[in-house]
């Protein structure tokens, strides 16, 4: 793809956007697997919420 | 209205919240992949513009980074005006975990507005109203995310970063209408039906709506985030109270 003289520009742009959503979206997502695996670590020791209990019934 | 407040009621269940997020994370990515996939087509095969030539293909990521650094704001302020007004358990929850994701789009705003204005205006940074004003934006999501870490009292850093959430969003009409207030180098608001050729509008309303979409994702994950970090706090708080009691209980047995 021809761009022109400011092609570097261009592509510049893009390049660092895709990078940052990307770092944003990877940050998000190895967060929430570390956090789940931590919480299930937590249960599974024999930890439970106070509520988790009441949920379950409001659930059914 | 009865329907909206009963739904805002329904969701302040952090369980019933990460039930339905849960349900919804996957759809509403697809969705802002879907969008953002066509707009980049559109945008790649959009035409140079008669004064711009290709570098026009900048306005349609960076309108959209900006659009969201400041729709991210307007998303903190009213979260935070649902802490301090309606006490909504989930208000501070989704302003702390909104400031990052607002933070990283000003910085794209400000990077991909510099290196448009490079070929355009002839430098990177010009001490002007738009771009001032955008980089105290920057500066202000850099302040809430500090003054909440500065804090160790969870519930006293919630009220003091909303109460500077809610001073700050006096930037929000300052960026809007600067170039009106002001000479500056940024051209004006763009006006869609007016002043844009449909061979831009469409790429740009496409990438805009896709980034829409993908800030909503975003948020709802780093929401789920934030309140699995809460509960995993909760229960290492009572992991560690049980282990007091044990070790107290087996003291007391070795003294007897």
């Amino acid at each position: 793809m021809d761009l022109g003289p400011h092609a570097t520009f261009i592509w510049l742009c893009y390049a660092i956007v895709g990078v940052v959503i990307a770092a944003l979206v990877g940050f998000l997502a190895a967060e929430g697997a570390r956090l789940k695996r931590e919480l299930a670590d937590l249960e599974a020791q024999g930890v439970m919420r106070e509520r988790a209990g009441k949920d379950d019934k409001d659930r059914a | 209205m009865a329907r909206t407040a009963n739904l805002t009621e329904r969701l302040a269940n952090p369980t019933r919240f990460m039930a339905l997020s849960a349900r919804m994370l996957p759809w509403v990515s697809l969705l802002a992949f879907g969008l953002i996939a066509a707009g980049l087509v559109l945008s790649a095969n959009a035409p140079p513009d008669y004064q711009q030539g290709h570098t026009v293909k900048i306005m349609f990521i960076h309108v959209p980074c900006a659009w969201l650094a400041m729709a991210t704001y307007v998303l903190i302020a009213v979260s935070s005006a649902g802490l301090l007004i309606f006490r909504h358990p989930l208000a501070d929850v989704s302003a702390k975990a909104a400031a990052p994701i607002g933070a990283a789009f000003t910085l794209l705003a400000l990077i991909t507005g510099s290196l448009w204005g490079k070929p355009m205006w002839g430098t990177y940074w010009a001490w002007d109203a738009r771009l001032t004003s955008v980089l105290i934006l920057f500066f202000l999501y850099l302040g809430l995310i500090a003054l909440r870490s500065s804090l160790d009292d969870e519930a006293l850093a919630a009220k003091s970063t909303a109460l500077l959430a809610l001073v700050g969003v006096v930037i929000l009409p300052v960026i809007k209408f600067s170039v009106n207030w002001w000479y500056t180098l940024h051209q004006p608001s763009t006006r869609f039906t007016a002043t844009l050729d449909p061979v831009f509008r469409t790429p740009l309303l496409v990438m805009a709506l896709g980034f829409t979409v993908l800030l909503v994702a975003l948020h709802l994950k780093a929401m789920r985030n934030e309140i699995l970090r809460r509960r995993v706090r909760s229960l290492t708080m009572r992991a560690v109270e049980r282990a007091n009691r044990e070790a107290l209980a087996s003291a007391t047995a070795v003294a007897e």
